[in-house]
């Protein structure tokens, strides 16, 4: 049988459409990538190899471009240091004669903490060391905020380390490999860092979102936050340390409240990588979890089975928030009690409240604010501190302290005599979630 | 604008090649951290007006992957999510290669539109897969920002599209 004869030989799969089979079938290796890549481990393995392999070669080439840019910026900066030598020097004598009356004041306060910790017997943090690096690439994109530093794993970097410029907070480290290391900004639209208001202590997750100016959410309270407040990075859950600058919060045009970020205010060419392990990387968990639990009060009742005490605690609780109260009621707290903010805020409820107390210490500018705020060291203390800022809330405030007292006393909420016990109960039952709202 | 040297032949490093090669290095070369009067360069896609006149310039088996590779380069230097930026270049390059008939002898304006269109179609996936992926929606005016930075590259697709358009006469 001849070609021309074969109705095989007639058959021509037309061009069009093995284009969208082919097509079709990379969007669906597309789609498939996308749903398998996972970087919410921040380790290594989760950042993946392809990724540090990508970094490492990226950091020289990136060094490459931008050298032109660093060269061009010193010469710029020599010329006008050329021609404004004379009144720079004027303002450099004005800043001296102002710092040296911070330096006498610095150098007092630095006694007056010291002999504050010997009387007291402060556990204080050992300084952090630092790994200096430079920024070589920079992606600004609406879905991505990182850049690329110059020093990786031969300095000690490891994901989850803070990144500082000379102004405040960039970001933190999410891969590593050796000579590189991406830093995630806190401009990231998957960047959640826990901060607080320097004036009032309010807390607040700092949420990117791709713009210049990350937004604060989950923030509680009545006014806790003015513009110009001072933002500093809380501490909680242990990722940053306490008390680092991240920036001045302003209203934003869409009516929420977003921060000026520090580092901002000059180009962000070199950082410190603050080689900071947190509370849960030092601590020896097998060992904790070894430990036998602890013996049973002498003298103390039984506790009633679960069941028993969660309809009645469920019944008391009503009557006791008042109309008015605010307190059991408040949108914010609804917001605050969320999963989304159960990440970072689960690692601080886990934490002992002696290990804030050691992270309170951890500058002369964090034991500042420790000296003006002591009653944050404990969660229930802290949320009467911050109760007690609300002239209104005077019952309020009256609350977490009794539900302080339950925790002390956790024999008297099970006696079945005591008209006041299933409130009690209640207290002491929701007492995990305290911590979150400190 | 008008060819030099008139229409090219396809081969496919001319066509697929180099184009994706440049727009790489342009990606590259805006990665500097360089901040102008305070003020950072933008992050056009320049990968957008090479996809963008691939569709047009013909269907082909090539194209989609070279898509896929380009898009990945993005995730890669930029740091998004790995397969975000394949998808978010597929899927005007599909709608493109699907609207080829209707492209057809359009003049130079109107091709501009549906390449803001494309943008779009890309910036739109990205923005309700980050939304999706981070359950936080991202900043639209960066979004919009990033969009007008890129729609103002389609002067480098128009060069594309004259130089190969006509190569393939099947597909004029």
């Amino acid at each position: 049988m001849s070609l021309r004869d074969n109705p095989l030989g007639e058959l021509k799969v037309p061009l069009t459409w093995t284009a969208g089979i082919v097509f079709i079938v990379v969007l669906i290796a597309s789609v498939a990538i996308l749903l398998t890549d996972r970087r919410e481990g921040f380790d290594t393995d989760a950042y993946g190899h392809p990724r540090t392999l990508s970094d490492k070669v990226m950091a020289p080439v990136g060094e490459v471009l931008s050298a032109p840019g660093r060269w061009t910026g010193a010469g710029v900066d020599s010329v006008k240091g050329y021609f404004f030598a004379v009144s720079e020097n004027q303002r450099l004598k004005a800043e001296l004669k102002d710092m040296r009356q911070w330096r006498d004041v610095a150098i007092a306060l630095r006694d007056t903490n010291e002999r504050y910790q010997t009387l007291l017997g402060l556990k204080t943090d050992p300084p952090i060391p630092m790994a200096t690096a430079r920024i070589v690439t920079d992606s600004r994109g609406p879905f991505a905020n990182s850049r690329l530093a110059d020093a990786g794993s031969e300095k000690g970097i490891l994901p989850g380390n803070p990144v500082m410029s000379e102004n405040g907070l960039v970001g933190r480290i999410v891969g590593v490999t050796e000579g590189a290391s991406r830093v995630l900004l806190l401009t990231d639209v998957a960047s959640r860092t826990p901060v607080m208001i320097d004036r009032t202590n309010a807390r607040a997750i700092l949420t990117g979102d791709g713009g210049p100016n990350p937004q604060l959410a989950y923030l509680r309270g009545l006014d806790p936050v003015k513009n110009g407040d001072r933002v500093l990075t809380s501490g909680d859950g242990g990722v940053f340390p306490r008390g680092l600058p991240v920036g001045v919060a302003v209203k934003g045009l869409d009516g929420r409240w977003r921060v000026v970020l520090a580092s901002d205010r000059a180009p962000v060419d070199y950082v410190r990588i603050l080689l900071f392990q947190d509370f849960t990387q030092l601590v020896n968990r097998a060992g904790l979890d070894r430990a036998p639990p602890p013996p049973p009060t002498p003298g103390a009742s039984t506790l009633p089975p679960p069941e028993a005490v969660a309809p009645a605690a469920t019944g008391a609780a009503k009557p006791a928030a008042k109309p008015g109260d605010g307190s059991a009621t408040k949108p914010d707290d609804k917001a605050a009690a969320t999963p989304a903010k159960s990440s970072t805020d689960k690692a601080a409820a886990d934490k002992p409240a002696a290990s804030k107390a050691a992270t309170a210490d951890k500058k002369p500018s964090e034991g500042k604010a420790a000296e003006k705020k002591p009653a944050e060291k404990t969660p229930a203390a802290a949320k009467a501190t911050a109760t007690d800022k609300k002239p209104a809330d005077g019952k309020t405030a009256a609350k977490p302290s009794a539900s302080a007292a339950s925790t002390q006393k956790p024999t008297d909420a099970k006696k079945p005599t005591d008209a006041k016990k299933p409130t009690d109960a209640k207290a002491h039952a929701t007492k995990p979630a305290e911590p979150v709202h400190g | 604008m008008a060819s030099r040297g008139g229409a090219q032949p396809l081969t496919p490093w001319r066509w697929l090649g180099l184009p994706a090669l440049q727009a790489a290095g342009m990606t590259l070369l805006f990665l500097a951290p360089l901040r102008f009067w305070g003020y950072g360069l933008p992050e056009p896609v320049f990968a957008l007006p090479v996809v963008f006149a691939w569709a047009v310039i013909r269907p082909s088996m090539l194209a989609p992957m070279g898509v896929m590779v380009l898009g990945l380069f993005l995730d890669l230097v930029w740091g998004s999510p790995t397969g975000l930026w394949p998808v978010c270049l597929l899927l005007p390059y599909g709608m493109v290669l699907a609207g080829r008939g209707m492209l057809a002898g359009q003049g130079r304006l109107m091709m501009w539109v549906w390449f803001g269109a494309a943008t779009a179609v890309a910036l739109g996936a990205g923005y309700i897969f980050t939304m999706f992926d981070t359950q936080n929606a991202p900043d639209p005016l960066t979004v919009g920002y990033q969009f007008l930075a890129t729609v103002i590259l389609y002067p480098f697709a128009d060069r594309l599209i004259e130089r190969f358009e006509d190569a393939d006469v099947r597909f004029r």
